[in-house]
């Protein structure tokens, strides 16, 4: 008779002395991990909740204007400086890392109204309702740092600025959008379309000599700075406060828009936008991409700013709001893609997340293991209802929750209104018009 | 080297690491979504591989017993077994005497560190078997009618004949539950992975109780008459009741009815037992029959004749079973006519317990308590994130703290516990009409629009028209046999009105004729209106 009972050698077991890790033995088999889908539902239900419990996206405000901030700029080498321009002229460059203004310049007399960091991050320029334009050292700590390199003096208003991403070359808006080369007093090249004034400019970061312009005429133009004619035209039904690229697929831009949606277009593509983002309830005024390319972040004037993912259903991802935060007209995403930057009316400049319950300071292995499991789990259960319910949920003030709840209303009953009209008409006369489609009223090629 | 690559991994290891049948990709159309699950499935296979593989990693053989020519294993005794085996086994085999006090209920913790015993005469006791370190002792003063241990803090739950009452490992009364005071409880059975244990009185009601909130979650009148005999299906943690009249039911506690009513015995039922994988089912009845029945099928798979029905049933976690008739206690390997081994007690047995990922099987008597040793009973390799043997006291602390969380909910329990991770077919169904319900059409799936390539056999427009060929050959095909089934009703038919005809004609006289007119056809039948 051969006989082995099971006997386990503690030795094997326990570790050998207190300071030693303790031994974790694995078996993989199924028999011994039951209800493993309920097992791990609940894990995600629970990593789920501690999402939103987690979530304090607000970080910190940088107050210091003494009117409301209309305009931002990162600088392109350093991510820990912003500059940003107020309704009274002032111009401040901040520092992100301790939170604090290491610049303060009157710059203008009126509206700052745009501000770009120049593409080795040596300069920065500025435009306001005085006229003028002005090159400032970035540095803040150089000897004429209280005054502009240079000043230029011009016939018309600018309402934007923006830097070219390789050359030393900008281009300014307003009446006319104008290009510039740094050592020179005049505009190399003006281009003029129709009377009508044009909102933003910005240069495309790979096909550098590409631009992108809104215009009042409720126009998106895309234009080749080398070439005296415009590529192509978009016409929405409103007009586009700004139209940004995406930093990753540069082909894709983004409309911030005066009905409340953003529309991204691909380029190649103006006859339907390839997604409309519904869900601010008054006028988006800036949008900015994150460096990824996969979200972008939207300041409104209903006192909110959403982040919405660039593909998926057009529905935010969140809303950052507070009690005294007013009407945003400037936000930024930061490069390090970690926090958000926003501009107001009262004054201040305000610091997010980027996600809303994401550990800020050091993360220990087991806690980004702990994270990406999680991430996963929630992904893989996310259209469970309940799952779904926890993590949709947000609190927004109550002005943009009654406003949202009209909005729901008069889409609910034009459509019902579309859907009669086609009942009683002839059949195909009143075709079916994708939202995609609807709100775009001529496009040229 | 003569074997680069990975070593080969046998088929038989990947399958038991399967969650299922792999899922087919080919018939989706969206690229976006086909990548995704082709990606996804990847992982998984790769999963799977890797668990196989890790097996070489497991360090720890099972238990076994092996006899030689002329030998039979069930005749072998505890003493030969413990003398054979190495000393740290041979001490797992003991006897307490326990005269005062018995008959006793036993339970082990779900990591088989410790036992818990409970005297009918008030008798409980909590101590480490292996290092025999006696935990805590005490008499409750009243009838102990059955005990469990929660896997809280080593808590032990008594029952006695009115109410369950809580203990911790420290002596202390921590809740007692008065639930149905006119009634006695007979027995209780606590679910480890729920928090939840499930009690039977003589009016035939089930109770749910969840032990961490302290909730009675659900109360059934389950209408089986006095119940005594439940066990729960560690697979899924249905509940199972064994009747009077030899049916077994299975119940969850979201549903007033049973889940499952089968008829296993033509008599009462005297025990149950499902195994680990919830793959078995162990019956014994009054007809002195054992019965395996695979409880995925409800089929039963072997019936054994014993002298004496079995007042006890017990699965280890190797699929070892143990049958207690009255005073022997019986373990069984596979389906044969011997048993795998035997041992006799002096008095009727009143409980038995396999220890988890031991080769023990504990024994409660009327008067002792005996540890048996039975090789090959239990899992050689604990997984510690699920139960560890050895775990410290901070591990055992943030274990509960996870296990409490991961507490699986009530309306969770069904037959299937992989459900959850399934395609909702039903409710996407009933979403999308409620959707067309509620915007007035039929959203029209996008026609197909070719695109623009300019040569080759692969021009979409082409594919797609080979498609179309390809599905209206069988369309043709289908309707072609439904035309030919047409066709013979038809002619079926017209054969049955000839032949009524030809009843008409018998009455003139000349039958054949008639009918041969109206069958054969002239050539100046064409020109007949």
């Amino acid at each position: 008779m051969k006989v082995k009972v099971l006997s386990r050698n503690p030795d094997d077991y326990l570790r050998e002395t207190k300071r030693d890790i303790h031994k974790v033995f694995r078996n993989y088999n199924p028999v011994l991990h039951p209800f493993e889908a309920p097992r791990e539902y609940l894990r995600a239900l629970n990593a789920t909740k501690l999402d939103r419990v987690f979530a304090k996206p607000f970080i910190a405000s940088l107050d210091g204007h003494r009117d409301g901030v209309c305009c931002m700029c990162r600088h392109r080498k350093k991510l820990s400086s912003i500059f940003s321009g107020s309704c009274d002229g002032e111009i401040r460059q901040w520092n992100l890392t301790n939170r604090q203004c290491i610049r303060t310049l009157q710059g203008h007399t009126g509206f700052v109204r745009g501000l770009t960091c120049s593409a080795d991050g040596n300069m920065f320029i500025s435009v306001g309702d005085d006229k003028t334009i002005k090159h400032w050292n970035t540095d803040a700590l150089s000897e004429g740092r209280d005054f502009p390199i240079n000043t230029l003096v011009t016939k018309s208003l600018y309402t934007g600025v923006d830097h070219h991403w390789t050359e030393a070359t900008y281009a300014t808006c307003g009446q006319t959008v104008d290009i510039w080369n740094l050592e020179r007093a005049e505009p190399i090249r003006v281009y003029k379309w129709g009377m009508d004034s044009v909102n933003s400019v910005r240069f495309n970061p790979v096909e550098t000599n590409l631009c992108i312009s809104t215009v009042v005429d409720r126009s998106i133009r895309l234009y080749d700075i080398r070439a005296a004619v415009p590529l192509n035209k978009v016409t929405l039904k409103l007009k586009s406060n700004v139209a940004v690229w995406n930093p990753m697929e540069a082909y894709v831009f983004t409309a911030a828009n005066e009905d409340h949606n953003l529309y991204t277009f691909d380029m190649r593509k103006l006859d339907a936008a390839v997604n409309v983002h519904t869900d601010h309830t008054d006028a988006v005024l800036d949008v900015d991409y994150s460096p990824t390319g996969r979200e972008f972040v939207s300041g409104s004037y209903d006192r909110s700013i959403r982040i919405f993912p660039v593909l998926s259903s057009g529905k935010s991802r969140e809303v950052y709001h507070t009690k005294r935060m007013q009407r945003v007209f400037t936000v930024r995403w930061s490069a390090d893609n970690r926090y958000i930057l926003s501009g107001s009316d009262e004054t201040n400049i305000r610091m997010w997340k980027a996600r809303a319950s994401e550990k800020l300071g050091m993360v220990t292995p087991r806690e980004k293991a702990a994270t990406v499991y999680n991430d996963k789990l929630k992904e893989k259960f996310a259209y469970h209802p309940q799952v779904k319910r926890i993590a949709r949920h947000r609190h927004v003030p109550k002005s943009i929750y009654q406003a949202m709840k009209e909005k729901r209303l008069i889409k609910e009953s034009q459509r019902k209104k579309e859907q009669n009209v086609r009942m009683h008409s002839k059949h195909g006369s009143v075709p079916r018009v994708v939202e995609k489609k609807k709100h775009i009223v001529t496009f040229q090629e | 080297d003569p074997f680069h690559g990975e070593a080969p991994i046998a088929m038989e290891k990947m399958e038991a690491y399967k969650r299922g049948s792999e899922y087919d990709t080919k018939n989706i159309r969206n690229k976006n979504l086909k990548r995704r699950m082709k990606s996804s499935e990847e992982k998984y296979n790769s999963a799977v591989k890797r668990a196989a593989r890790y097996e070489l990693l497991l360090t720890e053989e099972p238990g076994f017993l092996e006899t030689e020519e002329g030998e039979e294993s069930w005749s072998i005794d505890q003493r030969t077994i413990a003398d054979a085996a190495d000393i740290a086994s041979a001490n797992k085999h003991f006897e307490l005497k326990l005269n005062q006090f018995g008959p006793y209920r036993i339970d082990y913790t779900r990591n088989g560190r410790h036992l818990l015993i409970g005297g009918r005469r008030g008798h409980v006791a909590a101590f480490d078997w292996i290092t025999k370190q006696l935990t805590c002792e005490m008499n409750v003063m009243e009838a102990v009618q059955d005990v469990k241990s929660l896997c809280i803090g080593a808590f032990s739950c008594n029952l006695y004949r009115f109410n369950i009452e809580l203990y911790t490992n420290r002596d202390v009364k921590m809740q007692c539950i008065l639930s149905n005071i006119n009634s006695v409880k007979l027995q209780i059975l606590f679910q480890k992975y729920n928090f939840a244990w499930n009690s039977i009185n003589q009016h035939g009601f089930l109770q749910y109780t969840d032990v961490s909130i302290g909730n009675i979650v659900s109360t059934i009148n389950t209408k089986g008459g006095r119940l005594n005999i439940m066990c729960h299906n560690p697979h899924n943690a249905v509940v199972l009741l064994g009747h009077h009249n030899g049916s077994v039911t299975m119940w969850t506690p979201n549903q007033k009815e049973p889940v499952v009513k089968m008829l296993c015995h033509n008599t009462a039922i005297r025990a149950l037992a499902v195994d680990q994988c919830g793959n078995y089912l162990a019956t014994s009845g009054q007809d002195r029959k054992m019965k395996i029945y695979d409880v995925r099928m409800f089929k039963p798979l072997h019936s054994y004749q014993l002298h004496t029905g079995p007042s006890n049933l017990c699965f280890s976690q190797r699929n070892l079973l143990a049958a207690t008739c009255q005073n022997v206690v019986q373990i069984y390997k596979d389906p044969c006519e011997h048993p795998y081994l035997t041992h006799r007690l002096r008095l009727p047995v009143e409980d038995v317990a396999f220890c988890p990922y031991e080769d023990v099987l504990g024994v409660g008597g009327s008067d002792s308590f005996v540890s048996l040793l039975v090789p090959g009973a239990g899992e050689a390799n604990y997984d510690a994130f699920e139960s560890n043997p050895n775990r410290s006291k901070k591990q055992r602390r943030e274990w509960e703290v996870k296990a409490l969380l991961e507490k699986i909910q009530p309306d969770m329990i069904s037959l299937d516990p992989m459900v959850l991770s399934k395609v909702d077919h039903v409710s996407m169904e009933r979403l999308r009409k409620d959707k067309e319900e509620r915007m007035g059409f039929v959203e029209e799936t996008a026609k197909f629009e070719p695109k623009h390539k300019n040569k080759g056999r692969s021009k979409s427009g082409n594919v797609e028209k080979r498609k179309q060929k390809v599905h209206g050959a069988t369309i043709r095909e289908q309707i072609k046999e439904e035309m030919k089934a047409k066709r013979e009703k038809l002619l079926k038919a017209e054969e049955s009105s000839l032949d009524q005809i030809a009843v008409v004609d018998n009455q003139t006289g000349d039958t054949t004729e008639f009918k041969n007119a109206l069958t054969r056809k002239s050539a100046l039948d064409r020109f007949k209106k």
